[in-house]
């Protein structure tokens, strides 16, 4: 269950060079727009063909351009789903959904075909033709098209580009079933942090053709493994009522917040490096309902600005603090102190629609 | 048709007959040279001038060239005559092949328009589905295709109805075998007192030729609106 990559492509003055192995899970290829993310999805399906490359998917080498191993796309078994979705107008969903399944040799048997069907909730739209569809319609019904012809790989090209924040917010529950439910690699093209912190397991960053961090989403958004963080990404379960809030509790700690959901299902929570300010002693009468205790793991200074890096027992926050207040309250590596959290971003809304 | 004499008639129906039977004859033909010139190779120039001469070509030339070599003491017409017993030469089928050579360039370029109008997108996405080449071509390229192969043998048809030159040149103007709509009118023209029944005559053709018209932008419209989804 792994994805080994290794590309070297020019394409005009652009030079795309990255070299990784992802594993099995969600891997976010994430990215300003321009570092090369959808050119890696590209080499991975087949569409192009790079000046060097090579690539094995599911133990099996689709390219290998020292070896002459050149896998056509029709034949590589790669699903990738596109920005524009790219449904076949002269066929309705069904046909649509069933184009590659039957091409594949019907490796997914009916009971599985309608399982898909069913979690991306497509069962009302079977007739329709494509253009009676809404942007988020159509989606859902590229994602099962490419999932229904049993892919080695799922490409997800930002599957959600092309929508407004409603429509988003309606689809990522959708392609968290999808995660669940997917038992090869599935890759991600992004460059929503909301998106990628929500969905991925494994994070590579780009920027220019090259990688710049690669690791867990855990690791890599709070600045390990990477040039530098982004904000702290923890997996959570909903716990009781406390006091009008909702007890979030993760490794660490527990986290209080407005609302969740439902006791016992699992959250992720995001907290951006900005939302955390630090403090030597407990601080008293103050309106921010976090307050925890950590230690300082790592802290890097970058001009009049530091990141500070603390651990919570085993999860990974960070903050980003002037390097005026770093001198002031004399942080340093090892250093107890209390993270005062500002606000907390519950990802994996409940499924609006459908079972 | 009442309003018609029979003459007038015969003359109609073997113009239909002729045009149809051209059409459905090149079709294939005219979608296989255009599928090789959507390729590019060596020679394409040269077999694109071949295919679009007829459009410059003056019909008489063309009808004298042929009559030269599928008349019966021509080349290839004696061969076909002693080998299998078949006479293009004064025949309807004659003027099925003159109307052929005039109506393929029309063809070719509606199915070419058509084929390199595909979307790449499409077919980039059949491709990751596991389609190989023919049968994305058979199953995406082509049905989205299809409005503009429609509309090139509608138009292809029309102007195959208006074909005279090469006609009277090549199959002469026989009443019942070779005297299509066109060689009609100018008969009755040529027939004292006959200029009624041209007009009629004219006026039949302007109308056809105006339905077809119409039919082949209905159909291209409708292709558009489908291909948007």
């Amino acid at each position: 269950m792994s994805a080994e990559v290794a590309i070297r492509h020019r394409q005009g003055t652009f030079l795309l060079d990255v070299t990784f192995t992802a594993g099995r899970g969600v891997t976010a290829l994430f990215g300003p727009s321009g570092a090369g993310k959808s050119s890696i999805v590209h080499v991975l399906a087949g569409l192009t063909r790079p000046d060097q490359g090579r690539v094995v998917l599911e133990n099996r080498t689709v390219l290998d351009t020292e070896k002459g191993i050149f896998v056509p796309p029709e034949k590589r078994h790669a699903g990738l789903v596109f920005q524009d979705a790219r449904l076949f107008p002269h066929m309705n969903v069904e046909t649509n959904l069933l184009f590659g399944w039957r091409r594949r040799g019907k490796r997914a048997d009916l009971a599985e075909v309608a399982r898909v069907i069913r979690i991306l909730g497509l069962e009302s739209l079977l007739n329709r033709a494509p253009k009676h569809l809404s942007g988020g319609e159509k989606s859902r019904v590229a994602l099962g098209r490419a999932l229904l012809a049993t892919p080695d790989i799922l490409l997800l090209d930002e599957p959600l580009a092309n929508l407004d924040q409603a429509r988003r917010a309606e689809i990522l529950p959708w392609l968290e079933r999808l995660r669940d439910i997917a038992r090869v690699p599935i890759f991600y093209v992004s460059h929503s942090l909301d998106e990628v912190a929500q969905l991925a397991d494994q994070v590579v960053l780009l920027d220019n053709g090259k990688i710049t961090g690669f690791g867990s989403v855990f690791e890599v958004l709070a600045g390990q493994g990477a040039e530098k963080p982004l904000g702290a990404v923890l997996d959570a379960t909903i716990g009781d009522d406390e006091g009008g809030l909702t007890a979030l509790f993760f490794d660490g700690g527990k986290i209080l917040v407005a609302e969740a959901g439902k006791k016992g299902k699992k959250v992720r929570i995001q907290i951006g490096a900005d939302e955390i300010l630090i403090a030597r002693q407990a601080p008293q009468a103050i309106s921010a309902n976090n307050i925890l205790p950590v230690v300082i793991s790592d802290i890097r200074m970058e001009g009049s600005r530091a990141e500070i890096t603390m651990r919570c027992g085993g999860a990974r926050l960070v903050a980003r603090v002037t390097a005026a207040s770093v001198r002031r309250l004399e942080l340093a590596e090892g250093l107890e102190v209390f993270a005062v959290i500002k606000s907390v971003i519950v990802e994996s809304p409940d499924v609006r629609s459908g079972p | 048709m009442p309003f018609l004499t029979p003459d007038e008639s015969e003359a109609l129906l073997l113009s239909l007959k002729i045009s149809s039977v051209a059409v459905a004859v090149s079709l294939p033909f005219a979608a296989a040279t255009a599928l090789i010139l959507s390729r590019s190779f060596r020679g394409r120039t040269l077999l694109d001038g071949i295919v679009h001469l007829p459009l410059v070509l003056p019909p008489v030339a063309m009808g004298f060239i042929l009559l030269t070599i599928f008349g019966t003491r021509g080349g290839v017409g004696a061969f076909l005559k002693d080998q299998f017993g078949i006479v293009l030469v004064f025949r309807w089928t004659g003027a099925v092949l003159a109307s052929i050579i005039f109506t393929f360039p029309f063809q070719v370029r509606a199915i070419r328009l058509a084929l390199e109008a595909r979307d790449q997108g499409l077919d980039e996405a059949a491709r990751t589905l596991g389609a190989g080449f023919l049968d994305r071509l058979i199953n995406v390229s082509l049905p989205l295709a299809i409005p503009g192969l429609v509309a090139g043998a509608i138009t292809a048809f029309a102007a195959s109805l208006g074909e005279f030159g090469a006609i009277i040149t090549f199959v002469s103007n026989i009443p019942g075998e070779t005297r299509t709509l066109p060689l009609a009118i100018y008969t009755a023209l040529q027939t004292p007192g006959g200029a009624a029944e041209a007009a009629r005559l004219s006026a039949l053709s302007i109308a056809i030729a105006f339905i077809f018209l119409l039919a082949a932008q209905t159909i291209m419209r409708r292709a558009t609106r489908i291909n948007e989804g």
